[in-house]
C-alpha cells in the first residue's frame, strides 16, 4: 500500500508526457532544431517553478511526509563525467527521441518498438557498469 | 472537459504538473530521477553478482520502479481515453526539414519511418534503435542522471554539474540532429 501514491504519480507523468507530447520523436526533433517554443516551454516551466520550490523549502526547512528534513546533496564536482556521458546521452536522445522516462511512456501508449529501446538502454547502462573505472570522471 | 483534456496539453500544464511531480517525491522522501530504474533493473536481474556498480540494495529503489510501472499505466490511459488521435502538431519548418531526411509529416506521434514494425524489423531500423538505447542507457549513467535527475531536480537546485550534462545533452543531441542524420537518413 506504501506504493501506491508513487504508483499515482508515476501514472499523472506518463499521462503528461504523452499529452504534452513530449514523449514525442517529433518535438524531441522539434527542439533540436529550435523551431518550436513547446519542449522549451515544458522544461523551463518546471525549472523555473521548481528552482522557486527548492529555494522554499530549503529556507523553511520543509520536512518530508516522514517528518524528515528534505536534504539535497550536491553532485559531485567534475566536469568530464558530465559532459561526455551527457553529450552520449544527447546523441541517444535525438536518435531514438526519448530518455528513459517518454521510452516506457510509449511502450504503453502502444509503441511496442519502444520495448527494443529500452532494453537496450538497460544493456548501456550495464555496459556503463563494466567499464565504469577505466573512463574518466 | 473530456474534449478539453482529448486535446494536446500546453506547454506550461505540462511544465506545472512535472514540477508537482517532482515536490510530491520530495516528500514522499525520494527523488525525482527516472534512469536510475535502468540501473536498478540490472541489479535486480542480478547485475551486482559480475559487476560491482550493480551490488546495492536495489528493492531501496522499487518505489522508483512502480513509478516507471504508472508511467507505462499514464501511456496506456493517455492513449486510451484522454487521446482525439490527432497527429504531433510540430512545426511547419520541422516538418520540411525532417521531408529532406526522407522522414513523413506526423500522423500521429511518432514517425513510422523508426517505429513501425516494419523498420524495427529491419536492420537499419533495428540498429538505430538498438543504438539510441544504448547510448541513453550508458550516457545517462556516465553523466550520473538524465532528464529528469539533471535538467528539471539538478537544476532546479542550480547544480553546475547538472548544468553541464545539460550543455552536454544539446551537444549530442545538436551532433545527432545536424552532423549525423545526413549520414543516417
Amino acid at each position: 500500500m506504501k506504493f501506491i501514491k508513487f504508483l499515482v504519480l508515476g501514472t499523472l507523468f506518463g499521462i503528461v508526457m504523452a499529452k504534452s507530447e513530449a514523449f514525442s520523436w517529433f518535438r524531441i526533433q522539434e527542439m533540436f532544431r529550435f523551431q518550436a517554443f513547446h519542449m522549451y516551454g515544458i522544461i523551463g516551466t518546471a525549472v523555473i517553478l521548481g528552482a522557486i520550490g527548492v529555494a522554499l523549502i530549503k529556507k523553511y526547512q520543509i520536512r518530508d511526509i516522514a517528518g524528515n528534513p528534505i536534504n539535497f546533496f550536491p553532485k559531485e564536482k567534475s566536469v568530464m563525467r558530465y559532459l561526455i556521458g551527457g553529450t552520449i546521452f544527447g546523441l541517444g536522445w535525438a536518435l531514438s527521441g526519448a530518455c528513459p522516462g517518454p521510452m516506457v511512456v510509449n511502450i504503453g501508449y502502444g509503441y511496442l518498438s519502444m520495448i527494443v529501446v529500452f532494453v537496450f538502454a538497460i544493456v548501456g547502462t550495464y555496459l556503463y557498469g563494466i567499464i565504469k573505472d577505466k573512463l574518466p570522471h | 472537459m473530456i474534449e478539453f483534456i482529448s486535446q494536446p496539453w500546453t506547454w506550461w500544464v505540462s511544465g506545472i504538473i512535472i514540477a508537482s511531480t517532482m515536490f510530491l517525491l520530495l516528500y514522499f522522501g525520494q527523488s525525482f530521477g527516472f534512469s536510475s530504474n535502468l540501473r536498478t533493473i540490472c541489479s535486480a536481474a542480478g547485475g551486482g553478482k559480475f559487476v560491482k556498480f550493480f551490488d546495492f540494495n536495489w528493492r531501496s529503489q522499487l518505489w522508483n520502479l512502480v513509478f516507471l510501472v504508472g508511467a507505462i499505466l499514464g501511456g496506456f490511459i493517455a492513449k486510451q481515453f484522454l487521446s482525439d488521435g490527432a497527429p504531433v502538431a510540430i512545426s511547419e519548418n520541422t516538418i520540411s526539414d525532417l521531408a529532406k531526411l526522407g522522414i513523413s509529416a506526423p500522423t500521429s506521434a511518432q514517425p513510422n519511418e523508426l517505429f513501425s514494425m516494419e523498420a524495427l524489423f529491419s536492420l537499419k531500423g533495428f540498429l538505430i534503435l538498438a543504438l539510441g538505447g544504448l547510448m541513453v542507457g550508458f550516457g545517462s549513467r556516465y553523466a550520473g542522471g538524465c532528464t529528469s535527475g539533471h535538467a528539471i531536480s539538478g537544476l532546479s537546485d542550480l547544480q553546475l554539474p547538472s548544468l553541464i550534462a545539460v550543455i552536454g545533452f544539446f551537444i549530442g543531441g545538436l551532433l545527432m540532429t545536424f552532423v549525423l542524420f545526413p549520414l543516417i537518413f
